[in-house]
């Protein structure tokens, strides 16, 4: 029987294979980053990395280990899922973090390794794997969000190269990409069949980005624009037309992203919202949180935090069984952005006024920070596909309802 | 769905087909038009017998095959999917109780009958219509055990009873001193008032026993909510797609799409708690309590969201008695209720956790 006791045993890949793994860490990872948590991996911000932090990044990306379970030859590390568990697991022993993150190992990669040529994974995946360029996603268009498929943006065909036109919006970290996956109509005649899924420098002349400021003070989408953009042949991925499918199973990758260690569960850490309550409101006679009413729903947002922890650890289970993907990982996102935000609404309310304050003086770091976080939450019920594009998913593909005509 | 051994996915794979063949809805809604003494269904009830599934829990010196709580539940799942009226969710941990406790006298005397399904054993726990171990004033002296409980599942069939006293749990064998009141409920199942009066009581253990008896039958009681969150799901949307308004299956309509894609959500979630339960009692876990209370509350707000809208999504068929799903809100209700409600356990919860 599969039990936790299961997941955490030290076993399976061999007691060598660990004994190698944590000796390069020690070897490798510099002391002075222990416990520093990535920086990286924040939302798409320009990092400014000390000489320790690319230190560790290089090392990881030469050995391949922050993509773990991509193929050798193309600068991954070739290690078995269980293999890169144990990874895992060392590294959160050692008090490190994987520095190779972002869009493209996310989503770009897996997608690539699927779809791309043999001269374009060469091309492409070595420089992920090092964490070398940044990529961004051209999906959403001003008038293509939830129906993503009515997308306008037009890549004109000619001949030995194509000529792109339009307009994308939402693009995470497009002032500080390097490149960029987009989808692009290549037919308007026909609405999925005619979508195509291509590469786009992003210094090529004619791309031209704004970013958008959001309720949360944050920069970290940007409009992008497309202006007779010249995109060599050789930068479609698949063929003409196949872009719904890979762009969908792009999608799909995102959404794990999300749902499982993406930001949700990093603004979800930190100390317990029960505790906070305590400094904030006080306790009662019994040592418990003192508003009752408040406390009730702390107690129901814990309780639905470890349900949503279980159900991870059910599909993770699932999925090492070879029963095939659980049912489970179609809530994931769901419920991942309602325990965030229920979280950050917790907390605002504890904090009172206080919870609210923009910058300056009069507010802890804490409390600025939440703010913040608060308002920052509100885009992860939106992003990703909507909780209501979630809920037609589960409806439609899993419960097999069909479409109202 | 955990990750079962092939033991465990035989036992799941058996429990449900024989269910859907011997224990169909139909087979409740006979039993309850008859309404037999014992409140249950006592042809099926002889064949889990024989099948062995009373003694899941129970070790094999005394003819029990010891799967454990997991097994159990998912047989109890099974089973909860239709609504089969039998004994077994009570047999179990009244089982464990005997196997847990101190006496090998009770050990000798039930174990290998119950397990059989030769005696119907049940918990004899509350005093009152909430659950509160608290306030229990049964008290045994000499031996001789004296106090009424209510609400006892199964009383009217027990052969043996496992009963909280102040000081602890006692086995108390059917007949002098032991007095049964049958209370008619709304779930049609058998519970019952039943008065000690200087009934010989022999002792299995402490008030630490009591909690841990009273975890192991929350943990299984949340195995049949969640088989009848499945299957009460599972009727409602197969009745979306068949019934027909302006034109159109209902199921095509966004806002009932998103309310089932909503239960749907919720369900797995339970299914993950209500697993971790079982698994925590199997594995011995230190945090056994906290592992079945999440189980109950979780579990009893969400099949409390399932069978109510089961009722609502069917519409005025769903409010007559010809149809099953008055059988799921009815018994939905009693299950809520036992052990404590989910108020109840997110109480527990947040104590546990120093909330």
């Amino acid at each position: 029987m599969a039990t936790t006791a299961e997941l955490d045993a030290p076993t399976r890949p061999t007691d060598a294979f660990r004994e190698e793994v944590r000796g390069w860490i020690a070897e490798n990872f510099p002391a002075s980053l222990k416990n520093a948590g990535n920086a990286m991996a924040t939302i798409e911000g320009p990092v400014d990395e000390s000489a320790d932090e690319k230190a560790w990044r290089e090392a990881m990306g030469k050995k391949g280990w922050g993509v773990p379970t991509w193929p050798k030859q193309y600068g991954g590390g070739g290690l078995s899922p269980a293999e890169a568990r144990v990874l895992n697991d060392e590294l959160g022993r050692a008090g490190a973090y994987n520095p190779i993150g972002g869009m493209g190992v996310m989503m770009f990669g897996p997608t690539l390794l699927e779809f791309g040529t043999e001269e374009q994974k060469q091309k492409y995946i070595p420089d992920i794997a090092m964490s070398n360029i940044r990529w961004c996603q051209g999906y959403s268009e001003p008038g293509a969000g939830s129906d993503l498929a009515s997308l306008q943006t037009f890549a004109e065909d000619k001949g030995d190269h194509y000529v792109v036109n339009g307009q994308k919006t939402w693009t995470s970290g497009g002032q500080w990409a390097d490149k960029c996956f987009a989808l692009v109509r290549t037919d308007k005649t026909q609405k999925h069949a005619g979508i195509s899924f291509l590469l786009i420098d992003m210094d090529s002349d004619g791309v031209d980005v704004k970013p958008i400021n959001l309720i949360s003070g944050f920069s970290p989408f940007c409009e992008t624009f497309f202006t007779d953009v010249k995109v060599p042949k050789e930068n479609l991925v698949g063929q003409e037309g196949q872009g719904w499918s890979i762009g969908t199973r792009l999608l799909q990758h995102e959404r794990n992203s999300l749902s499982g260690g993406g930001s949700s569960a990093r603004m979800n850490a930190g100390e317990g919202v029960a505790d906070i309550a305590k400094k904030y409101r006080g306790t009662d006679d019994k040592g418990g949180i003192a508003d009752a009413d408040l406390r009730t729903r702390i107690i129901k947002h814990e309780m639905d935090k470890r349900a949503f922890a279980l159900t991870l650890r059910r599909a993770a289970l699932d999925a090492k069984s070879n029963q095939g993907p659980s049912a489970a990982t179609s809530i994931m996102k769901n419920v991942g952005a309602r325990i965030t935000q229920d979280r950050a609404e917790l907390g605002v309310e504890i904090m009172g006024m206080n919870g609210l304050g923009w910058e300056g003086e009069g507010f802890s770091p804490e409390e600025l920070n939440q703010t913040r976080v608060w308002l920052w939450g509100k885009a992860v019920s939106i992003y990703g596909g909507s909780t209501e594009i979630q809920n037609n998913v589960i409806a439609k593909r899993i419960l097999g309802m069909l479409d109202h005509q | 769905m955990a990750v079962l051994n092939e033991e465990q996915t035989m036992l799941r794979d058996m429990a449900r087909e024989w269910a859907d063949n011997e224990t169909p809805v139909t087979a409740f809604r006979k039993m309850r038009n008859a309404a037999p003494a014992e409140g249950y269904n006592t042809e099926a009830w002889s064949e889990i017998g024989q099948m062995g599934w009373g003694g899941i829990v129970v070790p094999e010196q005394y003819g029990g095959s010891e799967f454990g709580y997991l097994s159990l539940g998912l047989v109890v799942e099974q089973l909860g999917r239709n609504l089969a009226a039998s004994p077994l969710a009570s047999v179990g941990p009244a089982a464990s109780a005997i196997v847990m406790g101190s006496s090998d006298a009770a050990k000798t005397a039930w174990l290998g009958k119950i397990a059989a399904g030769e005696a119907v054993a049940t918990l004899a726990i509350d005093e009152g219509p909430h659950h509160d171990l608290s306030k229990i004033k049964t008290s045994v002296a000499g031996g001789k055990i004296t106090g009424t409980k209510e609400f006892v599942a199964e009383g009217d069939s027990a052969d043996v009873f496992v009963v909280a006293a102040n000081d602890g749990l006692y086995v108390v064998a059917k007949g002098d001193g032991v007095v049964c009141n049958t209370r008619k409920m709304a779930d049609a199942r058998s519970h019952a008032q039943i008065v000690f009066d200087g009934a010989s009581a022999e002792k299995l253990g402490g008030t630490d026993l009591t909690q841990a008896i009273v975890d192991r039958a929350t943990a299984v009681l949340c195995a049949e909510m969640l088989g009848m969150a499945e299957q009460a799901f599972s009727v409602t949307n197969d009745y979306l797609k068949t019934r027909v308004q302006f034109g159109q299956p209902l199921s095509t309509f966004q806002a009932l799409q998103h309310r089932m894609a909503k239960m749907f959500t919720e369900i797995e979630l339970m299914r993950s708690v209500v697993e971790a339960a079982l698994e925590a009692i199997d594995s011995g876990r230190s945090d056994i309590d906290q592992a079945v209370s999440l189980a109950k509350a979780v579990g009893g707000d969400t099949l409390k969201l399932v069978s109510r809208e089961m009722v609502q999504l069917h519409g005025g068929i769903g409010m007559t008695d010809e149809h099953d799903a008055g059988f799921y809100l009815k018994r939905a209700a009693v299950l809520e209720t036992m052990w404590g409600n989910a108020s109840y356990h997110r109480e527990r919860f947040a104590r546990l956790n120093d909330f």
